[in-house]
């Protein structure tokens, strides 16, 4: 069996500091005319991540290889929908993007927790029980 | 690390707010100047933002902000007839600034608060970093 001890949660910290970074440029343009608000959909950025991450069967050394989760998450920023758009186009609503921006920051460290937890189980592993 | 671009992205607002903040200021401290000529009054200035992506990452969704200009406002000027004035023009009038005190005010309120918005990026972008870098102690 192929041991993968930090699985889904490689995958899952590299798409929770993309979002943190969409998030943050929808904060610093709360006041920016025009300026559109963006989110990743999370659930499936990282599901297509972690099938791209498997790999891709090449049968010639030409074929692409699969790259990592950073370039399929691009793909899955999307537009946000806002409830209350102003007149200057902006739809930035600061409160939501807030609320999304804690949310974001508190899930980035449970990956961070499960990561380290990982990381101590496998030590414990190799030093034997120390 | 890809979570330093926040770090360009919260300066870049704090450093376009600052900019608004500054010609708040300038506003509010000319707000009562006059003159005699109309061309030469103080007129209200506002600085206009724009986003930009090109120098970041346009494709995954990250833009700071850019002041593009500082536009006068079109706004009329208050005549007010003051004969003595040592600015008064041949019929005893001056000209006063057009810029409007509330709408300053809340200008000020807003741009201070969106200051300290990206304040709060930035702080949580290095927590999150600082603790990345512990992972595994």
């Amino acid at each position: 069996m192929k041991l993968q001890p930090f699985a889904p949660h490689v995958e899952a910290l590299e798409l929770r500091a993309l979002r943190h970074r969409v998030l943050s440029s929808n904060i610093a343009n709360a006041d920016t005319p025009h300026y559109k608000a963006r989110d990743i959909d999370f659930a499936s950025a990282l599901s297509a991540a972690r099938s791209e991450s498997l790999g891709l069967a090449r049968t010639s050394a030409r074929h692409l290889a699969g790259s990592g989760a950073g370039s399929a998450a691009g793909g899955a920023v999307r537009y946000r929908v806002p409830t209350q758009p102003s007149l200057d186009g902006n739809t930035v609503e600061t409160d939501v993007e807030q609320a999304a921006f804690a949310d974001n920051a508190i899930r980035y460290r449970a990956s961070l927790e499960f990561l380290d937890a990982a990381i101590r189980k496998l030590r414990y592993a190799i030093k034997g029980g120390d | 690390m890809s979570l330093f671009k926040v770090f360009d992205v919260a300066g870049s607002a704090m450093h376009a707010q600052s900019v608004r903040l500054n010609v708040t200021a300038s506003n509010l401290a000319n707000a009562g100047s006059v003159h005699g000529d109309p061309a030469k009054v103080y007129r209200a200035r506002q600085p206009v933002f724009t986003a930009f992506g090109e120098a970041l990452d346009r494709e995954q969704g990250i833009a700071g902000v850019r002041v593009r200009g500082i536009v006068e406002s079109g706004q009329p000027l208050t005549m007010l007839h003051q004969p003595d004035h040592p600015d008064a023009d041949e019929n005893g009038n001056v000209w006063q600034s057009n810029v409007n005190t509330v709408e300053e005010m809340v200008n000020m309120i807003s741009a201070s608060r969106s200051y300290r918005n990206s304040v709060e990026l930035m702080n949580t972008a290095k927590e999150l970093l600082l603790q990345t870098l512990a992972l595994g102690r």
